[in-house]
């Protein structure tokens, strides 16, 4: 694996990198043009092929999503790029759009050709303004120069793309919220079935990827899917963008290919931790991700599979490191805050219950802990989001998985740091 | 366009075209209610009713509608705020990296606290959560710009910089 050469940032940081001139002296639209000449079938047979699994946190297989836009609809389909980047510890999306914007742009061209798609959008975060105006221009050059309008390149393919804001809402990262919001309302998630690729937005056919996602398909065509399919591990290969933050020296964002060890990444890529503290514990996929503690993190690979072996996730690749001084207390109350101002509001347990976490983590640490507050803790947890146990089927309890999001790091911080929760406990009534 | 006989006192957008161009992107109306929402705040401050009156009539939909979407987002206000917004990222990148030494230090230097305005309409200070570029911890966002990697000093200075 020491022959890896970054793939999606391999330009990043020469001058003028966001532009359409840089982006086609690196051989940019190329893969547009092959494509323009194939069946869309064929485009997405590419895709299933490679095994290219999306990078927006649940990893599911692009190829086969766009497989399930039904063929004899004759509604018009939608593409929206999630670029609505807002799990705590995720900052990828941000880069990708500042730096290289007309990459994503040519995979969402690529993409709407192969679901049969003539408008489609850009779902951005309401606080990325820079990235907004910055895609503005990567839109207005593509238009210029009929990489998007009409007849794209001379073929007889149309596509327009369309940048729409965000408001300030997590839960809009959820796909089905996400869509609510562009249809103007509140990002209410909705129950599934029906999946967006069957009704989506207005009803219709749409297809939700991320921005990273999107952005690695102009490379699947150009060098074609056995070529990424060989990066890491064959069941959720390619090049992967991991965000470290937290206690750390270089935080930043790594392009490494998918599988590198969480250890390599923590002490050799971004420099380890800060006046050669211990490291104490780790999210591997962003807040929403079951916690792992030093020895779990320290022996884990940077896969879908293994982490789900793990009993946590990959999620978004937001990789949040935390050393020996962090009190889990804090940090549990800090992402329980998190989640009860972001929760939607529309199911009960996940409403009623985020706030309840965040009022009895507030009285533990204000030194006013009942001695069964922990076995509340998991009761609360277990109400919202059900057990960390896969294998025992976990989901259900609410419209969309923000119920998991929540339970799964706030159960596992006090499963796996009990004693410091217990810590906080008034002596007296500790001692039981 | 109001039939009330009160479009003397209604909100009316000052570039019609551009609210002509955001209709034209959408294949339906609703849709173009948040990218309104948007585009008054940014002329007027804020959503007050007469905005979501004259939003309601354009996107041909109830008033309470509008308002039910108003109330949902962070970044949509209902009330006018200080010439310039501090919000300060609050999440746990963030506060690992100092980010409640930022607020304690703005509620300190103007005597405000999060969701206050002061007194002279400078300033109104927010917390916020993760705004997605916890790699350059502790982040603020100052009106549309993100201020990242910031030391007290630094931000002191930043403050400074503001009228
Ligand atoms: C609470 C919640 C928040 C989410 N936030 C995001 C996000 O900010 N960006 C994103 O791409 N996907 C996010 N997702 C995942 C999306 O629902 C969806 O799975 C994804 O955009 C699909 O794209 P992909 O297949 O390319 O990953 C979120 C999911 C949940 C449950
Ligand atoms: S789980 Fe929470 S965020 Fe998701 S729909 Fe229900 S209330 Fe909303
Ligand atoms: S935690 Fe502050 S930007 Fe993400």
């Amino acid at each position: 694996m020491n022959t890896f050469k970054p793939v999606l940032t391999e330009h990043i940081g020469q001058p003028d990198c966001h532009t359409l001139s840089f982006y086609k002296s690196v051989g940019g639209y190329t893969a547009l043009e092959k494509i323009l000449k194939m069946k869309p079938e064929d485009v997405t047979q590419e895709v299933k092929d490679s095994n290219l699994r999306g990078r927006g946190g649940a990893g599911f297989s692009t190829g086969v999503k766009w497989g399930f836009i039904p063929k004899d609809s004759n509604k018009p389909k939608y593409l929206i790029n999630n670029a609505d980047e807002s799990e705590p510890g995720t900052f990828k999306d941000r880069l990708l759009m500042n730096k290289a914007p007309h990459q994503m742009l040519e995979g969402m061209i690529i993409a709407a050709y192969a679901i049969g798609c003539h408008t489609s959008f850009i779902y951005i975060r309401g606080e990325f303004y820079k990235e907004y105006k910055i895609l503005e221009k990567t839109i207005a050059e593509a238009y210029e120069n009929n990489i998007l309008g009409q007849n794209i390149l001379g073929s007889n393919y149309n596509l327009d793309i369309v940048i729409h804001r965000g408001a300030g809402a997590y839960i809009c990262g959820e796909e089905t919220g996400l869509i609510e919001s562009l249809e103007g309302k509140r990002g209410w998630p909705r129950i599934k079935p029906p999946f967006p690729a069957i009704e989506g937005y207005l009803q219709s056919p749409t297809i939700v990827n991320n921005v990273e996602t999107l952005s690695c398909i102009p490379h699947i065509i150009n060098r074609g899917s056995s070529w990424f399919k060989s990066i890491g591990p064959e069941k959720g290969p390619g090049p992967r963008l991991f965000c470290i933050s937290g206690c750390i020296n270089k935080p930043g964002v790594y392009e490494e290919p998918m599988g590198i060890s969480l250890k390599e990444l923590i002490y050799e890529k971004a420099g380890g931790i800060p006046d050669d503290k211990q490291l104490k514990a780790v999210f591997p996929g962003g807040s929403s991700s079951a916690i792992l503690t030093a020895e779990e993190a320290l022996d884990v690979k940077m896969d879908f599979e293994d982490l789900v072996e793990k009993k946590s996730m990959l999620g978004s690749a937001g990789v949040i490191v935390m050393d020996e001084t962090v009190d889990m207390v804090q940090a549990c109350l800090n992402i329980a805050r998190f989640y009860a101002h972001e929760s939607c509001g529309q199911c009960t347990p996940c409403r009623e219950g985020t706030v309840w976490l965040v009022k009895m983590l507030t009285r533990l640490v204000n030194g006013g802990g009942k001695p069964n507050d922990i076995d509340m803790l998991f009761e609360i947890t277990d109400n919202i989001g059900g057990l960390i146990d896969f294998s025992k089927g976990s989901y259900g309890k609410t419209i969309c998985p923000f119920g998991e999001a929540v339970a799964w790091p706030v159960r596992s911080l006090v499963e796996k740091f009990k004693a410091e929760f217990l810590e906080y406990l008034p002596e007296e009534k500790a001692v039981a | 366009m109001n039939s009330n006989g009160k479009s003397m006192q209604g909100f009316t957008f000052v570039d019609p075209e551009r609210v002509e161009q955001i209709f034209s992107q959408y294949p339906d109306k609703k849709s173009a209610t948040l990218p309104l929402l948007h585009l008054a705040q940014s002329q007027h401050g804020y959503i007050s009713n007469s905005v979501i009156n004259t939003i309601a009539d354009l996107v041909d939909c109830h008033p309470a509608i509008v308002m039910d979407c108003v109330s949902f987002y962070t970044m949509l206000y209902t009330k006018p705020q200080g010439r310039h917004i501090i919000q300060v990222c609050q999440t746990l990148s963030c506060s690992l990296n100092g980010a409640d030494s930022l607020v304690d230090h703005v509620m300190d230097k103007y005597e405000i606290k999060p969701g206050e305005t002061t007194a002279d309409d400078r300033f109104t200070l927010m917390k916020v959560e993760c705004l997605g570029s916890c790699g350059t911890a502790p982040v603020v966002q100052i009106n549309k710009e993100y201020h990242e990697g910031l030391s007290t000093q630094n931000f002191d200075k930043l403050l400074e910089s503001f009228e």
